[in-house]
């Protein structure tokens, strides 16, 4: 056919016609929401999780897992750095993007988003690591020679007050904004959820569950890339790991994946005993397109082998080693696990037709904006992030300093 | 603070600043008004289209006229509205097919399958619904109500993130691929503001579709409305459609 359309997307949208099965609406061939929509509430989730885990250390005062306060606090923020990026590209007019800001539409769930993410990076998370580094900055600003003493100079606001009284302000400072930040990432990722749980036109996201399922998988993701990253950091360093802090980390992990489970599986049975019109095309949704990512890699790898291990670590009494590896192991599949929901929901939502007549196709680009390339990138950036926050950061330099020079 | 640092500051905040107002004016721009002909007043029209399910032959023409008048992609993914056909079976399964996506009209009009007790075909098309979701989920305003009804997509401030699109129960929604923006029927506003049909309207051979003003007295949309016993798609999501569907099977969703 001689195209008025783009090649590329041509070819695309033929293939996905060619496997629709049963009756669907015409416009519902082209998948609107493909996998860089999959990856924002993935990184979303895990910096909600990230800091609900730092959380715990400031405002529960469990002390067990002070060693990764400032990873979680660091993973947090190079995630969120990337959060609103998959958003950005995925616009059919990038370069508009700022109208959600300059135009407020108080309807809109996606639109207040914009300003939950702008609170919760500007008003949070860069509030609570400026006073938790701030003494470092001070004294590394000391020490430091040339451009980089500029830096640390620009990144400690040019305060040079470190006082046992401005320290003691730090520590208060930090800890309010703890307390404000926990509700924020709940509000940060609920929202997340909301986007979907809202749309009345679809139900296989429509459900007044959806925010608090996004919430529960968003602390289970953000734990376990804590946990990944910590176990990552100590055999690329080969240090020695805080066992204390990673059986801690593993009981949260494991407990949170129980609620998790528990809600999710709240939703399919409600679902199944409601047994609404569109049972029947979810079900056979469940059963056909997304029996592997849903049935197989979401609930069976992703949430009951890794609950299996994590609760085996704490039953048996394994060495330090396999523990290392259990609890790895674990973290890995929950994050495929939690990668495998994102997609289940945000491509799943869009494999059934709303007539819930027929079955769509998606067919994932390799190359591309929306393409599997860019979702990779968008994946590897926050460690690339992370690489350099640690570096400029340098999470226990304090501790590495040695008491003489406390003051 | 001393001069110096004043001075440091002063030069970031003042571009900012300005850059800011510019932005703020961008914002006041007329959002959720469209073009019409001077004296038109929307506040006094109110518009909807019926269908008669039972006048449609399935010919498809106001699909091609749709789509020549409003300028919609040729490439079978993309309609501001389409053809269904339902065939009823004998042992009560239904089976339902998009005509407006064939390549090329069939040989028979009706297929000669002895099972198939009823067959009717359905226009779809917007709603225009007077609660519409789409509307509720724009992050920038672009998409909106006219004051006579009609709900348009400003393509100007549509920034393409296909939220709308989910939105819609109906499936009325496409993104654009020429312009990156979102699209759908809009009961040809540029004809209806100069009094005309829109182009659908226009070309049915059977008068399937009428279309109307729900404030006029005497008009042919309110006798149809009074004459017929009406039903709209998807009630139960509270959309109230003004696409108001005579002798609608309740298998059509």
């Amino acid at each position: 056919m001689s195209g008025t359309i783009p090649q590329a997307l041509y070819e695309q949208l033929s293939h996905q016609l060619e496997q629709v099965v049963g009756f669907i609406y015409p416009n519902e061939v082209e998948t609107q929401w493909a996998i860089l929509i999959v990856v924002y509430p993935y990184i979303t989730g895990i910096v909600a999780g990230a800091f609900i885990l730092a959380s715990l250390v400031k405002v529960f005062n469990v002390v067990e897992v002070q060693p990764i306060y400032r990873l979680a606090l660091l993973t947090a923020l190079a995630f969120m750095l990337v959060a609103g990026m998959p958003l950005q590209l995925h616009l059919g007019h990038p370069l508009r993007a700022y109208e959600i800001f300059m135009t407020p539409q108080p309807t809109s769930a996606m639109a207040m988003f914009g300003f939950v993410y702008l609170w919760y990076l500007l008003g949070i998370l860069l509030i609570e690591i400026w006073f938790e580094y701030r003494h470092q900055l001070v004294l590394m600003g000391q020490q430091a020679r040339g451009l980089m003493k500029g830096v640390y100079g620009a990144l400690s606001l040019f305060s040079k007050d470190v006082s046992p009284e401005a320290l003691a302000f730090d520590k208060k400072a930090s800890k309010f904004v703890t307390v404000i930040g926990i509700p924020s990432a709940f509000l940060l990722h609920g929202y997340v959820g909301f986007i979907f749980g809202s749309v009345k036109a679809n139900p296989w996201w429509g459900s007044v569950l959806m925010p608090i399922v996004f919430l529960m998988s968003a602390i289970v993701s953000g734990i376990a890339m804590v946990m990944f990253i910590y176990i990552l950091l100590s055999l690329i360093r080969n240090e020695k790991l805080d066992m204390r802090c990673l059986d801690k980390i593993g009981l949260f992990l494991m407990v949170a994946i129980i609620v998790d489970f528990a809600l999710e599986a709240l939703d399919y049975v409600h679902r199944i005993y409601q047994s609404e019109e569109s049972i029947g095309i979810l079900a056979q949704l469940v059963s056909s397109r997304l029996f592997f990512s849903m049935v197989i890699v979401q609930i069976m790898l992703g949430m009951l082998l890794p609950l299996l291990i994590l609760a085996m670590v704490r039953i048996a009494h394994f060495n330090e080693d396999l523990r290392r590896m259990l609890y790895f192991t674990s973290s890995l599949l929950i994050l495929v696990g939690i990668f495998s929901m994102r997609w289940n929901v945000v491509i799943g939502g869009q494999l059934y037709s709303k007539s819930l007549r027929g079955l769509m196709a998606y067919k994932m680009e390799i190359t591309g904006i929306e393409s599997l390339m860019t979702a990779l990138a968008l994946l590897a950036l926050p460690f690339i992030i992370l690489t350099v926050l640690f570096w400029l950061l340098p999470p226990r330099w304090m501790e590495r300093r040695g008491p003489a020079a406390v003051h | 603070m001393n001069k110096r640092d004043f001075l440091k500051d002063a030069i970031l905040f003042f571009p900012a600043a300005a850059t800011l107002q510019a932005l703020a004016k961008d914002a006041q721009g007329a959002a959720g008004s469209a073009a019409t002909p001077a004296g038109y007043d929307a506040t006094r029209h109110w518009y909807g289209m019926g269908v008669d399910v039972d006048k449609c032959i399935g010919c498809n023409r106001c699909v091609e006229a749709c789509k020549a008048e409003n300028d919609v992609p040729e490439e079978p993914f993309y309609f501001r509205t389409w053809i269904e056909r339902y065939q009823i079976h004998a042992d009560g399964e239904t089976t339902v097919e998009c005509i407006s996506t064939r390549a090329a009209p069939p040989e028979q009009a009706v297929p000669e399958d002895p099972t198939v007790v009823r067959t009717f075909f359905v226009p779809k098309l917007c709603n225009q619904c007077a609660h519409p979701p789409c509307v509720q989920v724009c992050p920038v305003g672009a998409t909106f109500q006219t004051q006579d009804g009609v709900v348009l997509v400003d393509a100007e401030r549509c920034i393409g993130c296909r939220y709308c699109i989910q939105a819609c129960p109906y499936g009325a929604r496409y993104l654009n691929p020429k312009t990156r923006t979102a699209d759908k029927c809009t009961f040809c506003y540029h004809r209806i503001t100069e009094g005309l049909l829109p182009a659908c309207v226009e070309v049915c051979p059977t008068e399937a579709r009428i279309f109307g003003d729900l404030k006029g007295k005497a008009d042919r949309l309110v006798r149809f409305h009074r004459v017929n016993e009406i039903s709209v798609l998807k009630p139960d999501l509270n959309t109230e459609p003004k696409v108001l569907y005579a002798k609608l099977d309740g298998e059509v969703r």
